[in-house]
């Protein structure tokens, strides 16, 4: 067994420990306080778990698959948000040829660069040729009405949901000097502190939140989880540094940079759904309300992380 | 005869699998997601009735409903549509079930009310849209047509559950193609029955104002 899959090992029985420790106290409350009764928050914890459960899973399955699989469930991940957000945005008749291209073109397309390695269109398709082509589509239609409004909203569409979140597949594609074969390890690097730092705060903000830290924004967040979170999630993420190229130094630092990003893209997806009077993007996960919310932090760290990496140890 | 007998039995199964084939593309399409009323839904055989913006409404209805009584419910749709050609035909009459009614009151050979009344007695279930064509307009709903008073005129004990389709008419706009992927909900509301002695106008108008109340507030309309 080489060093890749015998570290992925260690790592699955380690998350599967985690999980079935977070299931057996999720059972313990709801024995403790919901016999006479449900209890919301207990409720809303063990469903957090069970979609867990499913998410790691689904990984795991896609690991498994190797780099086709890992495509595959982030292609799909990318065509469930992005139907969530444009289910929310202003558009009209005139957009429908934009919008099927989004899609059917733009989306796939995307993925098929990454499946080819063709980094130099891959980081510029959405940005550029979307960019300049979507509108063209939609003028031809001649329909002036919000012009400005509806091809921003499906340029941001298409960013956040396609462009962002496809730079997890694509630390696939890095290549650094002595870490042949472990790329998959970077992406389960940054979906493991991004959910921890996420579940982290949720967990210091419940436990000793006080002060609210954006009030108009997310209710549920306070300084004290924040803080809390963000260091906790650093410290698991810099302990976490024999899965990486990384020193613990490094990996803690990276580990920062990517709660920073997350928490912020958290509160710029919920004044989003502010603006537009909902509540969650969706309901395809139970207790996750739809798949955005339990994305926004990994869509928004990402790209940064990848670029991060790129610029300073990958050779391509 | 065997080769007969035969002949059926595929027909049947390539029905099933074209019926399970259409809900899952729906599904693909638009996530779709029921919200149940409180009161649950009837278990005896009822009318939902709908809003009607596309052809695919049916569909969704149908797709969310519990196999337990979907197997009950069939779409009322008009014939003339339907019999137009043989696939459209198989997908309506074998696929799906319908009971198909002819809409042109001067060309009638079989009375509406009468082949819904009779599906009722037989146990089914109807998936009806009482504003009688797909709404175009920007109006939320479209004035019913009185069929469904006359229905229930004639068996005043089968519930109505009024069923709110949202954002089916953004996925496939009338004239286009390509289905757009977008989110959809069906929403059904509590089960009513006419009252003794009610009459038409005021029943339309109750039972239109129910459906009415299911469907969501404008998006971007803040809290």
């Amino acid at each position: 067994m080489n060093t890749a899959s015998s570290d992925l090992l260690t790592l699955v029985f380690g998350i599967f420990g985690v999980l079935i420790l977070a299931s057996a106290i999720g059972y313990m409350l709801q024995r403790r306080f919901s016999a006479n009764g449900p209890n919301a928050a207990v409720d809303n914890l063990n469903a957090r778990i069970k979609a867990w459960w499913v998410m790691v899973i689904l990984i795991g399955l896609a690991f498994i698959a190797g780099r086709i699989g890992v495509l595959v469930l982030f292609a799909f991940c990318s065509f469930a948000a992005l139907r969530e957000f444009v289910t929310l945005i202003n558009t009209r008749r005139a957009d429908h040829w934009a919008l099927a291209s989004a899609f059917f073109i733009v989306l796939p397309i995307q993925y098929y660069l990454l499946w080819a390695e063709e980094y130099g269109i891959f980081a510029i398709f959405i940005p550029v040729y979307a960019f300049l082509l979507m509108p063209i589509i939609s003028v031809l239609r001649g329909d002036t009405e919000r012009f400005l409004l509806r091809i921003a909203e499906v340029q941001w569409a298409l960013m956040i949901c396609v462009f962002c979140a496809s730079h997890v597949p694509a630390l696939l594609t890095l290549d650094i000097p002595g870490y042949e074969g472990r790329n998959v390890l970077l992406i389960a690097f940054l979906v493991i502190v991004v959910q921890l730092s996420d579940v982290l705060q949720y967990v210091w903000g419940k436990l000793f939140g006080r002060t609210k830290i954006a009030p108009n924004l997310s209710p549920s967040k306070t300084v004290e989880g924040f803080v809390g979170g963000v260091i906790s999630a650093t410290l698991i993420g810099a302990s976490l540094w024999w899965i990486t190229p990384f020193t613990p130094f490094q990996a803690g630092l990276l580990s920062f940079i990517i709660t920073l990003m997350g928490f912020f893209g958290g509160l710029v997806m919920s004044a989003v759904k502010r603006d537009r009077g909902v509540k969650d993007w969706g309901n395809l996960i139970e207790g996750h309300g739809g798949l955005i919310d339990r994305l926004d932090s990994v869509v928004f760290s990402a790209p940064i992380f990848f670029h991060v990496v790129r610029y300073w140890w990958s050779l391509s | 005869m065997g080769l007969a007998g035969g002949e059926i039995r595929m027909k049947a199964l390539v029905a099933k699998i074209a019926a399970a084939a259409v809900v899952l593309f729906a599904r693909a399409i638009t996530a779709v997601r029921a919200i149940w009323p409180e009161e649950g839904l009837p278990s005896r055989p009822c009318v939902y009735f709908a809003n009607h913006s596309s052809h695919g409404d049916f569909v969704l209805v149908w797709a969310v409903l519990p196999p337990r009584l979907r197997h009950l419910a069939r779409p009322v749709a008009g014939a003339e549509y339907w019999l137009k050609s043989k696939l459209s035909a198989f997908i309506g009459r074998d696929v799906f079930n319908a009971v198909l009614i002819e809409r042109e009151r001067e060309n009638r050979t079989q009375d509406p009310i009468e082949l819904m009344t009779t599906a009722i007695d037989d146990g089914s279930s109807l998936i009806l849209f009482p504003e009688g064509t797909r709404n175009q307009t920007d109006a939320r709903l479209l004035p019913f047509k009185s069929g469904i008073f006359h229905l229930v005129a004639a068996r005043p004990d089968v519930e109505l559950v009024p069923v709110w389709i949202n954002n089916l008419n953004r996925v496939m706009p009338k004239g286009e193609i390509v289905p757009i992927p977008l989110i959809c909900t069906v929403t059904f509301g509590n089960p009513l029955r006419i009252t003794p002695n009610e009459g038409k106008d005021a029943f339309l108008e109750r039972i239109q104002a129910a459906l009415l109340a299911l469907s969501p507030k404008p998006l971007g309309s803040g809290e």
